[in-house]
């Protein structure tokens, strides 16, 4: 088999459904240009939604409301369950409600600079654009945002941006819109517009002549392996941060549902693109099996710091202040602790390889209030920032109002994903790819509160629309069923692969594995990578999947309600991914946005971005298990945003 | 209406409060004809007597009465068949029971079925004792005052009515409360108001009560 | 720490369950209770048994999947979900009841973990506001009070754990009814569908088979996201004023 690194260049993927014209036109112009389907023969059509996040969620919802067959997948026992329920700070609109300059056009501009130039303008538009549409909407569904004493909207300032325009609902903003979407799919389950199949997971893709016409489910109660069909497939299935085994995702997130579509002929772009936020909860040991994020709201008043010292270990109130060393402050003297997540991530790092950091294995850097409080009042710091404190002193058992707080970066969001075109197709035609499962609208960076926004945007708005296009364009006149030759092969290759998870009867638990494949990868794919650390990586994966395959042990049987297996055939895929996004991270010899290439910085150790060599999206065609995948570019065109190297000093 | 209020468990914990409040609402009169023993045969005798003319002219002797019998006998079998249904509802959306076991809730709380059945036998006692004469040893009709010295004048009289008394004493405390956030009364605000209510009930029905049967045994009451 | 841990065993709903007794070692102060479930499945594993199935997911009390009555509390000791409880909340040496929450509507699936699929049966007959995608008005059209607002959040926090049914000695949900009812009856976006919203709700609610309220307060004490009791009494009066005025 010839070397995984030497992969082979294709031909560029072009986006053929975005427009011409001025930017703030193209929306409406696609609009205008998609076929339509006559609502009397929506209801004829049957799509799969895979997923009910904020995406997956009001994408069902709004479909099965044009009128559309909704057959709708989440693994967990309830839609309102998906991990988007996480999210903390809020969701940005440009409604300028502040009157502080905001506009789409600027929410655009900033989108595009946050995200270092590797977003397209074409979609980062559409989502400023959308952004307002998606409050009003919320709104209407009764999401309870925060409100002043007039009875208008509360807007913050978020991220480190310049305006006002993060719509927020205390610090469960993500929960709020999580349900919201999940309250108007229940309507439409109740209407029967959607058909919910919860405790149902994805396990592959059915593609019959080219085209996306169902998927291979698991029952996870009975342990049925079913197929579904229908006449589009999109998949919301949040993204793939969990490779690294440690992370603020949620336990069951996995990467299955976009890597076998992967697999079946999905290119998957910029893999690399991970972010990794910089106010996480530090961890205590080994036994630890997530991570938990605090908004990163905490750094408008919090000062961070470590000894100036080498393995000090004194307790924090007994380094005096001269000795304490608030490198953001110093290094960056303009943003001080506000800088971007990647760059305050990287130097928490720096300092902790220095032997400087604190609490448990040096994994920790302060994030001090004594300032805060000595400044605003303890009742000011509590009214701010009261239930991030208890959250923390609950997981700790440490008071942060008399004992800095620790924390230390992790990994939490995924830019990369599932290549797709202005119509979020993927290169499949048929199936579909929204929120952080594509790849779309955050280029190498996603900037705060824009998450819950391109959930939304994707699918209450972009996604109803140009799925139109596709459906009327593709009237399915043949039937497919199970009896498919097609449909035969993938639902015998799953089966397979479940039979061989559960015959190995090795001496390695599943967990033992991800905790594995997440150390290689956060140790030599994380915040920052070298040519030499990818290598290693590189050289290694393919040892771990062959060792797993040897030795992995997956008690009971697959006509159960089985959660090893579940697990164990997760890892299977992030085995692949992983070796992908080192693959592309070491392709991509630049520093850009949440991508650190240790070779590509500043004298003054930023990153560096090679525009000249760079500037495209890298979207990778999938050949077999363990061999090169081909690459294909997309190239980046900026007419509006032009390109600057970001300084924060 | 009738049929939604009647099908719904909201619906029957109203036909519960209200009958519950209609209920509380005659203890209160009773146990204030009842404190007029404590000024001698003449005026409890008197009492007892006026009920039997209450409403005349307009109303025939003892109708008044009666119409009170019938309300309070309609609100008995409402509540109790609502609390019967609902608890065996209760039972059975709870079939398995945890292995680990904790009380639950406050004790007037836990007691209210037991209590309430406690009541309703009490309730056949009481009458056939002092309102038919059924069971009463020496009754006799018009002497009200000399019925209840000879019933207080058993050891059994007094501890089944003193035990009826307690049972009644916690089964107000939480019925009344209760009653009120069934009603939609209640509220953060109003809360305490409420609870300190149903206490100051609870207790002044209690000791309103027991006082008769205590007076009877310390001979205050002859 | 070393535990003893009794877990109720259950292959699937219909085989009938029992307590199981196992002893973990080696636990640290700092795990949470599920990481401690973590260590004693990695054992149960390699020593060639099943591992206790548990649900659970975010692991940071906000999904509502984890769903454990630890020593007959559900969710344990602290006022908090099982995933944000630690085992510093228990002593080395001590004997650990975990058992699934209990309610005829709640049936068992596996061991710890029972089918909630009857909460989302309750909000699909009325816990939402018919707002198709592309109607609504823009967002300062309707201004809300403050107060209003904020009492629609404590009631929207809800997270749909079911803690208020295992705690509950009636399996009853009307904490989890309420919150929702109340959540959107105070909008006034919500104010259209307000009496259908509480009679159909409180209507599928008994539809399930869930007990009626004896107002023990157990729920709301229960609550990890301490949605309080007087959420019952205002949909109660909800309740009673769309039965007197509602138009069908």
């Amino acid at each position: 088999m010839p070397d995984y690194t030497h992969y082979a260049t294709g031909e560029p993927v072009v986006d053929t459904k975005a427009p011409e014209g001025p930017v703030a036109e193209r929306w409406d112009t696609r609009r205008f240009q998609a076929k339509l389907v006559n609502p009397a023969n929506r209801r004829k059509h049957t799509v799969i939604v895979v997923g009910t996040g904020l995406a997956g969620g009001s994408a069902g919802a709004t479909l099965a409301e044009q009128g559309y067959h909704v057959v709708q997948f989440c693994f967990q026992d309830s839609p309102r369950r998906a991990h988007s329920v996480a999210a903390q700070g809020g969701i940005n609109a440009a409604k300028n409600y502040r009157n502080d300059g905001d506009s789409i056009h600027r929410l655009f501009y900033d989108t595009v600079k946050g995200g270092d130039f590797r977003a397209r303008e074409s979609n980062v538009h559409r989502l400023a654009q959308i952004s307002v549409e998606i409050i009003d909407q919320c709104v209407a569904q009764g999401v309870p945002f925060a409100r002043e004493y007039g009875g208008l909207l509360d807007n913050r300032s978020f991220g480190g941006v310049q305006v006002s325009r993060t719509f927020y609902a205390r610090g469960q903003t993500g929960q709020q819109l999580l349900l919201g979407a999940y309250q108007a799919l229940s309507r439409q389950i109740a209407t029967g517009g959607v058909e919910l199949h919860a405790r149902t997971e994805m396990l592959d893709l059915i593609v019959v002549d080219g085209k996306a016409r169902g998927i291979v489910a698991r029952d996870l109660v009975t342990g049925k392996i079913d197929t579904y069909f229908a006449d589009a497939v999109v998949l919301a299935t949040g993204g793939y941060g969990n490779v690294f085994y440690l992370s603020t995702n949620a336990m069951n997130s996995n990467a299955t549902a976009i890597w076998r579509a992967h697999r079946r002929g999905a290119y998957f772009a910029n893999p690399c693109f991970t972010q990794i936020h910089p106010t996480c909860i530090p961890r205590t040991g080994d036994h630890q099996s997530k991570l938990t994020l605090m908004s990163e709201s905490l750094r408008n008043d919090g000062r961070i710091w470590v000894p100036k010292a080498k393995g000090d270990d004194r307790p924090a109130d007994q380094i005096p202040e001269d000795e304490r060393d608030y490198y953001l402050e110093r290094i960056y003297p303009a943003f001080g602790n506000l800088v971007p997540r990647d760059i305050a991530s990287r130097a928490a790092k720096n300092v902790c390889d220095e032997g400087r950091g604190v609490g448990p294995g040096g994994q920790g850097v302060y994030l001090d209030f004594a300032e805060a409080i000595g400044r605003m009042g303890r009742k000011a710091v509590e009214a701010k920032y009261g239930n991030l404190f208890d959250m923390y002193q609950r997981i700790t058992d440490e008071d942060p109002y008399t004992v800095p707080m620790r924390i230390y970066p992790a990994v939490h969001y995924t830019m990369g994903g599932l290549w797709v075109d202005y119509d979020l197709s993927t290169t499949i035609p048929g199936l579909f790819a929204i929120g952080e499962a594509n790849f779309s609208d955050h280029g190498a960076n996603r900037l705060g509160a824009s998450a819950l926004m391109q959930g939304l945007a994707d699918g209450y708005f972009v996604l109803p629309s140009t799925i139109n296009d596709y459906l009327a364009r593709n009237p399915h006149t043949e039937k497919v069923d199970a009896h498919h030759p097609a449909v035969a092969e993938v639902v015998a290759e799953t089966e397979d692969r479940i039979n061989l998870l559960l015959s190995v009867d090795g001496d390695r638990t599943p967990d033992s594995f991800h905790r594995e494949i997440g150390e290689l990868m956060w140790e030599y794919c994380g915040m920052a990578r070298t040519e030499d650390g990818l290598r290693k990586a590189l050289a290694k994966i393919p040892e771990i999947r062959e060792e797993f395959w040897r030795r992995i042990k997956v008690p009971g049987t697959g006509e159960q309600f089985n959660q090893s297996l579940e697990k164990a055939n997760r890892i299977v895929d992030y085995l692949e991914l992983a070796e992908l996004m080192c693959l592309d991270a070491l392709h991509r010899a630049e520093s850009c946005g949440g991508h650190f290439r240790a070779e590509s910085q500043t004298p003054e150790g930023e990153a560096e971005r090679r525009d000249e060599e760079f500037s495209y999206a890298a979207a990778w065609e999938f050949t077999t298990t363990g061999a090169a995948p081909v690459l294909h570019k997309e190239d980046l065109v900026f007419e509006y945003v032009h390109p600057t190297q970001r300084s924060y000093a | 209406m009738t049929r939604t209020l009647w099908d719904s468990t909201v619906g029957k914990k109203t036909i519960m409060a209200v009958s519950g409040l209609i209920m509380l609402g005659y203890l209160v009169a009773h146990m204030v004809g009842n404190l007029k023993i404590f000024f001698g045969p003449g005026e409890f005798d008197g009492y007892a007597h006026w009920l039997r003319t209450m409403g005349e002219p307009i109303l025939h002797y003892e109708w008044a009465l009666w119409i009170v019998r019938v309300g309070l006998v309609a609100a008995v079998v409402l509540h109790g068949i609502s609390a019967y249904q609902l608890s065996r509802r209760d039972i059975r959306a709870r079939p398995a029971k945890y292995v680990h076991k904790r009380p639950r809730a406050s004790y007037a709380t836990r007691t209210m079925r037991w209590g309430g059945i406690i009541l309703v036998l009490f309730i056949i006692w009481h009458i056939l004792d002092l309102t038919t004469g059924t069971v009463h040893t020496s009754f006799e009709a018009g002497h009200p005052y000399q019925n209840v010295i000879d019933t207080f004048s058993t050891w059994y009289g007094n501890v089944i009515y003193i035990v009826a008394v307690l049972a009644m004493g916690l089964h107000v405390q939480h019925g009344f409360w209760s009653a009120a956030q069934t009603l939609g009364v209640g509220n953060a605000t109003r809360d305490r108001v409420l609870k300190t209510l149903a206490n100051v009930l609870a207790a002044v029905l209690t000791l309103g009560f027991i006082s008769v049967p205590v007076a009877v045994m310390t001979g205050v009451v002859s | 720490m070393k535990l003893t841990l009794r877990v109720w065993r259950q292959q699937n709903a219909e085989t009938p369950g029992a307590m199981a007794t196992y002893e973990v070692d080696g636990i640290s102060q700092d795990m949470s209770f599920l990481e401690m479930l973590d260590t004693l499945n990695e054992e149960l594993i390699l020593a060639g048994d099943e591992p206790v199935a548990f649900d659970h997911d975010c692991r940071e009390g906000i999904c509502g999947a984890c769903s454990l009555v630890i020593n007959g509390d559900a969710h344990g000791p602290e006022r908090t979900t099982t995933c944000q409880l630690h085992m510093r909340s228990f002593a080395d040496g001590d004997t650990i009841d975990i058992e699934p929450w209990r309610a005829s509507a709640f049936p068992v699936v596996k061991d710890l973990v029972v089918d909630r699929s009857s909460f989302d049966r309750i909000i699909q007959s009325g816990g939402y506001i018919s707002a198709p995608t592309g109607t609504a008005p823009d967002a300062h059209a309707t201004p809300v009070p403050k107060p209003d607002a904020e009492l629609a959040f404590e009631n929207a926090e809800c997270i749909g754990c079911g803690a208020c049914v295992a705690a509950c000695p009636n399996g009853s949900a009307m904490l989890f009814t309420a919150a929702k009812v109340n959540h959107l009856n105070v909008l006034p976006q919500g104010a259209p569908e307000r009496e259908t919203r509480v009679l159909d709700m409180v209507a599928q609610m008994d539809e399930e088979g869930f007990g009626g309220c004896t107002l023990t307060g157990e729920c709301a004490t229960a609550c990890p996201k301490g949605i309080p009791l007087p959420s019952i009494a205002a949909m109660n009066k909800e309740w009673l004023r769309a039965t007197r005025k509602v138009r069908r």
